[in-house]
């Protein structure tokens, strides 16, 4: 089989060294084989009065199958010898699509005893294993057209991602105004309902981007100090909370506005990072991230257990909703005042709140990123820079390595408070349980995803991390698997971000020319 | 002469080992001192206690009549000290004009396009390539750029450490070329520290040789240079 692949693809194939490829080829499904007997073998099952653990070994052995044949898929495609794998591959793609599609045009009852007969026992995963296959499929074919071009390197690779990073950064020009114009029209289309040239926005296309649009505004807060100034912070989730309960506790207990409290929930949490900060700041890298983790998980337990002061874990309920210039956005007024539809003579619809919401969180985001654009450029932004590049050649230069620390800790700090009490007035209820760790991290990944300090990496990240997992909320608990394969993926294929690209902060070429910086001399020469 | 910078019998601890072991040393307003001696002397430890990172645990450092011995290293830096630290340490990713900005961090921005202009006359390489990343510049164009940058602050006492690390002979005397040039143009004082020990002492007034954490010899830099101790440990070796 695999001579007759070598003397078709590349003359120059080594022979295969086949106990090598076994070995590996085995360790790889012995891997599998232990991942599954943990994670597959068992579950448990509904029964009447409990539940029962049940087994399914058959696809523990699928799984291991899978994973020595699609090692050997890889192992011959490296060695170039793409034949064999196109010759397993493409059957087996083509009948398994047919078995899966095919499923559909059987009754419920036929479809289910069909389905014991797929490798595994379940309809999603065969899906992936197909894709799978059909990968392998199409990168034999690839090979096999293409004999004699070597493969890109890593390197290679990495060059060109990066040229294109940074062509997407010097885009961002257009890009920024284009995505900006599609987020401040697209929710007016949810006033056309029943057109058919627009397209369907509805109350929870709404809501989802509500929801990508406040993690955007919090990666752009995180981004200022982990993309900027180079600090691992994991607690990012306690300014958040911070924000979050200062508004509540403002607004329960003192009867105050959203738009009044605002400032007041950045400077609380700002104050915070301030005093968060000036311990642990002295810290570096690691023990950074480990100190800040705590820090984030302390703020949790406190609101849990002070119960006087934040109703523990009972949470504050009852949260007054953001006004239009004190114009509320409810069905009537409660205390015989106007409201919003009543004032502008507009007929009474709960999707108009659900928009001004979306507008605040827009304005809010769009502040943070301004604001970051506009520090960059300035020497505090430029100092968090440096600070994250070398430390010491900043104490050489005279820089207060502290004090610039903190405020980018403390601004950073502050733009989570602003999202925390968005996220606040939006839920009109919090508690501990949604400042908990993962948010942290979730946080973090759209920014280490987006690339550190890419403003737009943040919404790329937001939109394929929070967005849509959101919307295809049907899939169910594949969810988190694909959100796992996404960010292996990514580590795989782009390790240093989807767009880490560092702009210079001055333009020295002329517009026009849009070229690298290289190209300075000439540019200057010809003016 | 004006006295510019004094060490008298310092100190300096890295938790037990004691790498200066009481060092005196002056250098007078106007100067170009250099400081020779082998690996692990304690060069680059006298630059960093000088700007107070490490801190001396015992003796005194005084700068132009203060002294800094326990002053905190941004506002020792801020009274007109600047360090171009060993290994250049510029910032990779950042371009050679924001380098050169960082560097003028605490100067008074009314100097900073006449400053510029300064160094760009000094390094005309680094204003053809202003735009390109200080991680892609080639040793000596970072060298050059860490030069730069200290200037930049507008000292009255540039600190270089090693500022031939690793070039070639003939970047090598343009950088020393550059620093007479800085000392007689600018009027900067200049001390630095040096493997290379026969360029360092021809182009230095007065030089100093450390052993162990301290100074052994002293003299002007035709003086060490004819020292025969001189010669057998740091020229005949190398050259
Ligand atoms: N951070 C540190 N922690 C512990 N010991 C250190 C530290 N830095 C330097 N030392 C020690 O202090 C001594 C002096 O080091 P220093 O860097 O000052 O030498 P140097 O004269 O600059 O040498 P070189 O010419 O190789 O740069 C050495 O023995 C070194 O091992
Ligand atoms: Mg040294």
């Amino acid at each position: 089989m695999s001579t007759t692949g070598a003397s078709m693809s590349d003359t120059a194939a080594r022979p295969l060294d086949l106990p090598a490829v076994v070995k590996e080829c085995g360790l790889t499904a012995l891997v599998m084989f232990a991942l599954a007997v943990g994670m597959v073998a068992f579950y448990t099952e509904d029964v009447p009065g409990g539940l029962e653990i049940a087994t399914r070994f058959g696809a523990v052995v699928a799984v291991t199958l899978l994973g020595f044949f699609g090692r050997l898929a890889i192992v011959l495609l490296r060695e170039g010898r793409p034949f064999p794998v196109l010759v397993v591959a493409l059957p087996f793609t083509v009948l398994m699509l047919v078995a899966l599609l095919s499923l559909n045009f059987f009754d419920a009852e036929t479809a289910e005893t069909l389905k014991n007969y797929l490798p595994v026992g379940d309809v999603v995963v065969n899906w992936i294993v197909v894709i799978m296959a059909g990968v392998f499929t199409l990168r034999a074919f690839w090979a096999l057209r293409h004999t004699g071009a070597s493969a890109k390197t890593v390197v290679d690779r990495e060059k060109a991602m990066d040229n294109f990073a940074a062509r997407v950064q010097r885009a961002s020009r257009f890009i920024g105004p284009l995505l900006l114009g599609i987020a401040v029209v697209f929710p007016l289309l949810a006033f056309f309902p029943d057109s058919p040239f627009v397209p369907k926005v509805d109350r929870r296309l709404l809501d989802i981007a509500i929801l990508v649009v406040t993690y955007v505004m919090l990666g752009w807060g995180l981004n200022i100090v982990v993309g900027l100034a180079g600090l691992l912070d994991l607690g990012y989730v306690a300014f958040y909370a911070v924000g979050a309960y200062s508004y509540a506790l403002l607004a329960t207990h003192y009867d105050l506005g959203f738009w009044v409290c605002l400032p007041f929930a950045g400077l609380m949490a700002a104050t915070a990072g301030i005093i968060l900060g000036f311990p642990v700041l002295r810290l570096r890298g690691d023990y950074l991230a480990i100190v800040t983790l705590g820090f984030g998980e302390m703020i949790r337990v406190i609101l849990l257990n002070w119960y006087e002061f934040t109703n523990g874990p009972d949470g504050i309920s009852g949260i007054p909703r953001p006004t239009f210039f004190g114009l509320p956005f409810s069905r009537s007024a409660s205390d015989g005042g106007e409201t919003f539809h009543g004032f502008f003579g507009l007929t009474y619809s709960p999707i108009d709140r659900i928009i001004f919401m979306y507008y605040v969180i827009l304005a809010l985001a769009l502040i943070t990123n301004l604001f970051t654009l506009r520090i960059r450029k300035l020497p505090i932004g430029r100092a968090w820079e440096a600070l994250r590049e070398d430390e010491i050649a900043c104490r050489s230069l005279g820089m207060n390595p502290r004090n610039t620390k903190l405020t980018a800790f403390s601004i950073g700090a502050m733009f989570g408070g602003f999202a925390g009490s968005f996220f606040a007035t939006r839920q009109g209820f919090i508690s501990p349980e949604s400042f908990t760790f993962v948010e942290s991290a979730v946080i973090l990944a759209v920014v280490v995803l987006g690339g550190f300090g890419s403003q737009i990496g943040v919404v790329l990240a937001a939109i394929i991390l929070i967005g849509l997992p959101e919307f295809f909320r049907e899939l169910q608990q594949y969810r988190m698997l694909a959100f796992g394969a996404a960010m292996v993926l990514i580590m795989i294929w782009r390790p240093s971000g989807l767009l880490a690209h560092r702009e210079p902060t001055i333009r020295l070429w002329r517009e026009r020319d849009g070229g690298p910086p290289e190209k300075t001399q000439a540019a200057e020469e010809s003016a | 002469m004006q006295q510019m910078l004094t060490v008298s019998g310092v100190h300096t601890f890295y938790g037990n080992i004691e790498a200066l072991r009481g060092v005196d040393l002056e250098v007078h307003a106007g100067e170009i001192v250099s400081l020779i001696g082998a690996n692990g002397a304690g060069k680059s430890t006298l630059l960093m206690t000088i700007c107070g990172d490490p801190g001396a645990a015992r003796g005194q450092v005084v700068f132009d009549g203060t002294d800094i011995t326990k002053a905190r290293t941004h506002d020792i830096i801020c009274s007109g000290i600047a360090q171009s630290p060993e290994g250049r340490r510029i910032f990779p990713r950042m371009t050679i004009m924001e380098n050169l900005q960082m560097g003028a961090t605490t100067a008074d921005p009314k100097f900073f396009a006449e400053d510029l202009e300064k160094v760009f006359s000094l390094f005309p390489i680094l204003e053809q390539r202003q735009g390109q990343r200080g991680g892609t510049l080639s040793g000596g164009e970072q060298q050059m750029l860490a030069i730069g940058r200290a200037l930049m602050s507008r000292p009255r006492l540039l600190l270089l450490d090693e500022p031939s690390l690793g070039l070639a002979p003939m970047v090598v005397k343009q950088i020393f070329n550059v620093i007479k040039e800085i000392n007689a143009e600018e009027k900067v004082t200049v001390f630095l520290v040096e493997q290379n020990a026969f360029h360092a002492l021809r182009l230095a007034h007065r030089g100093y040789v450390m052993i162990n954490g301290k100074i052994t010899l002293t003299g002007t830099g035709q003086e060490l240079l004819a020292n025969p101790e001189v010669r057998a440990a740091y020229l005949e070796g190398g050259h």
